[in-house]
């Protein structure tokens, strides 16, 4: 028999309607975990972890010894979405990255969004993420974001929110894969009792999207890995090799007639799409960073002849910039002419002095940002932190004000996770990942995080968090659409 | 396929077959020094430290040789280059780098022993358990990359590699045999050193088929040097590099192929009374230099072309 903790006062629990009745759609689920003993689920648990281990499905961990490589704990309660949810968040999705895509387009051509005071030209083009290098070229599609990682929560109020959009090199879709690999593998019956939209099919829509991304007729693709020493290395070996494609390194490309070719053993071969795994800083020591030996001398000049495609392009960063973010509904309502449908977190922009002296005096209760900060380093969660923090963090906002933003301490929803008290409720997100070609397309869920950590907020693998499957729940009437979408390509 | 990749995966294979060959050359001086016999058992231990060419650097570690000591040393010893230990972190280093290319059931493989054998490295087991384990897991490695990789350049490299180390470590192997045989010919201790060379290269079954009963330095030679039915014998090894570098695409490569193929014609019209005449010892360092130019030309050509 296992119990299910109740969830704290306040908090929205995605199983929970109260202490006693789950909600519609964790129903069935809710019923097979009250009759399977908390034991089998820690032996269960075991068996993943060993199987985790073994496929080598590990993250590296920076400050850590070199290679040094750790698993990010998997927790198998999944988290369901209901189908009527889902069709909002997708609708919600798609149309953010239209609008963050057109937001792409026009700032690195007639900034027509500044010129109509939308937005204010220091923010973009004084901003470290713009890069002038983009100004004046035309892409393919006219697509910058060609994969997108939106990260979502879900307040107490049961409204879903963007909490920010990833538009650089997102990762953690391939834990989403492997986490619903291992489900299957170890609860056939939940997936027999279920109607689970899969999700299997990622691989497949991603290589579609970066062959789409090229008027090449039959292009040739790659994935671009800083190397094995990479946090997110698994990932790019694991989609290369789902897709079918090479994985190569800055060392294994070279540049000849503003062509990038790989060598191989049957000599010299041209590449036509890059699916990179590197930021902008990195990608060619001639134009950005000269210290960087991980990507390609010259690339940039190549890039801008318009013979080889990089996806993401260069310089998304200016749109995923905790400066923008507080923007994007704007952006959706002067390209798309649309109301948003998915939420923004209210946010305080510490560059404008009303903005920041509210939040220099509220400071304890907030949740401040680094603007470029990632990962969960660098922010202050204000009512988990000492005295000491705070007044550090008001050092470093008082000294450099437009590097950071502040939000109110959202209440992340909750989901029962298996921890050592028993199944009790943690926090969660959710990173649904978007692709953009010819259409725009999206697996059903995505990656949730958990924080494992009783009453924590921060989900970041890189923080403690652990991972859980996401299984959006198919409608008897979409079961057969989605059977025919997702046959490979 | 990336140079680098073909790199990667033809030294993982070659790590992987150094480490089944110090195994098997551990587990057979094993045998050898609980024979009774004229010498002292610090000669037989001695042997695999030559074959490896770690003579001086065991020395600089250690000051005395015994068995224990030869274990930790060619089994454990995370610097020692023909390690089990360290041919294992190479191979598996090497996987990791190729992860995307071999299959997910031999990346499992590979990653399943690197993790076991870390485990058993705070508590060692005895030799003889520890060496069954390395030549198991060496097979199940071999099994799981026949039975699941396509037949493309990835499979050839990693066969490449396998057969260019096998040739390698099996012409050391016999040369120490040479070097050991002194005057005394057919006698009962020199009967058992060609009993254990033979095991070493698993090739006893396949001497008594060739030969019945009969076992002298003349047929072990012949057996191990110039017939192709043992798969560790070296005109077995020249033959599968011969047929690999045929199979690789393109173009390159001509000099390797040529250096092999004018090796594999000395050892398919060779006779070993030839060979003795000059001395196998001689023939023996002209053969691994032969393999060693080998590897060069293909290292120039295929993993680090431009």
């Amino acid at each position: 028999m296992s119990t299910v903790l109740p969830p704290p006062k306040g908090v929205f629990d995605e199983m929970m309607l109260d202490a006693n009745t789950p909600r519609t759609a964790y129903r069935s689920y809710h019923t097979w975990l009250a009759k399977v003993a908390e034991q089998e689920l820690r032996s269960k648990r075991s068996e993943a972890e060993l199987l985790f281990q073994r496929v080598g499905i590990t993250f590296a961990v920076y400050g850590e010894e070199e290679g040094a490589e750790r698993l990010i704990p998997f927790d198998f309660v999944p988290r369901i979405i209901p189908a009527e949810e889902w069709r909002l968040l997708e609708a919600g999705l798609k149309q953010r990255v239209a609008a963050l895509n057109a937001f792409l387009k026009d700032i690195y051509g007639e900034q027509a969004i500044i010129k109509a005071g939308i937005v204010p030209a220091d923010n973009v083009l004084c901003n470290a993420q713009y890069q002038i290098a983009m100004q004046g070229i035309k892409l393919f599609r006219d697509i910058y974001a060609h994969i997108a990682g939106i990260d979502l929560i879900r307040h107490s109020d049961g409204n879903y929110y963007v909490l920010e959009d990833n538009l650089r090199v997102p990762s953690g879709v391939s834990y989403m894969l492997e986490n619903r690999k291992m489900m299957m593998r170890l609860f056939p019956d939940l997936f027999a009792e279920h109607r689970i939209a899969p999700v299997e099919h990622y691989p497949n829509l991603l290589l579609k999207t970066l062959r789409e991304s090229s008027p090449v007729e039959d292009p040739t693709v790659v994935v671009l890995t800083p190397g094995r020493y990479n946090s997110a290395y698994f990932e790019h070996a694991f989609l290369a090799r789902e897709m079918g494609v090479t994985l190569v390194e800055g060392q294994d490309l070279f540049i000849k007639n503003e062509k990038l070719y790989m060598r191989t053993t049957t000599g010299p071969r041209q590449i036509n799409v890059i699916y990179r795994r590197l930021d902008d800083a990195f990608m060619d020591p001639l134009a950005f960073r000269s210290d960087s030996m991980l990507g390609v001398p010259g690339l940039l000049s190549v890039y801008r002849a318009g013979n080889v495609i990089l996806s993401n392009a260069i310089g998304t960063g200016v749109a995923d910039d905790k400066s923008m973010y507080p923007h994007v509904p704007d952006m959706i309502k002067f390209y798309l002419s649309e109301e948003p449908i998915l939420h923004n977190v209210p946010t305080w922009c510490l560059r404008k002095p009303e903005d920041f002296a509210y939040v220099d005096a509220h400071l304890a209760e907030l949740v401040v940002k680094e603007v470029h900060g990632a990962g969960g380093y660098g922010m202050l969660v204000g009512p988990a932190a000492t005295k000491e923090e705070i007044e550090h963090f008001r050092g470093l906002i008082h000294r450099n004000p437009q590097n950071y933003i502040a939000q109110p301490t959202l209440s992340l929803s909750t989901c029962p996770t298996l921890v050592e008290e028993g199944i009790a409720p943690r926090h969660i997100d959710l990173r649904p990942f978007v692709l953009s070609g010819k259409e725009t397309r999206i697996v059903p869920g995505g990656l949730t995080r958990v924080a494992l950590k009783k009453g924590s907020l921060v989900v970041n693998s890189s923080q403690g968090g652990g991972t859980k499957d996401t299984w959006v729940l198919m409608e008897e009437s979409s079961a057969k659409e989605n059977g025919e979408e997702s046959l490979p390509c | 396929m990336l140079s680098r990749t073909a790199s990667d995966l033809y030294w993982l294979s070659r790590y992987l077959e150094r480490a089944e060959n110090s195994a098997r050359m551990l587990e057979v001086s094993h045998s050898m020094a609980m024979m009774p016999s004229g010498r002292s058992a610090e000669q037989e231990l001695a042997a695999p430290l030559r074959v490896t060419g770690a003579v001086e650097e065991f020395w600089t570690e250690h000051s005395r040789l015994n068995f224990a000591e030869l274990y930790k040393f060619l089994a454990w010893n995370a610097d020692h280059h023909a390690s089990i230990y360290h041919c294992f972190r190479r191979a598996r280093e090497n996987a990791h780098a190729v992860r995307g290319r071999i299959t997910a059931e031999m990346w499992e493989t590979i990653n399943a022993t690197w993790i076991e054998l870390n485990r058993m490295r705070n508590n060692p087991p005895d030799l003889k358990p520890f060496c069954d384990w390395v030549k198991e897991r060496s097979h199940l490695w071999r099994g799981t990359a026949y039975g699941t990789l396509a037949r493309g350049d990835a499979f050839h490299f990693l066969r490449l590699g396998t057969f260019l180390e096998r040739a390698d470590n099996s012409a050391r192997l016999l040369g120490v045999k040479e070097f050991d045989a002194g005057d005394e010919s057919n006698s009962l201790r020199d009967y058992y050193q060609w009993t254990a060379l033979l095991q070493a290269l698993g090739a006893l079954e396949a001497h008594q088929d060739a030969y019945g009963g009969r076992l002298d330095s003349s047929t072990v030679a012949e057996l191990l040097i110039l017939r192709s039915d043992a798969p560790r014998s070296l005109r077995a090894c020249v033959e599968e590099i011969n047929t690999i570098l045929s199979q690789i695409r393109g173009p390159q490569g001509r000099r390797a192929k040529g250096i092999a193929k004018t090796l594999l014609a000395q050892l398919e019209f060779g006779s070993i009374e030839e060979f003795q005449q000059d001395g196998l010892t001689l023939f023996l360092e002209n053969f691994l230099e032969t393999i060693h130019s080998i590897g060069d030309e293909i290292r120039q050509s295929y993993l680090e072309a431009v």
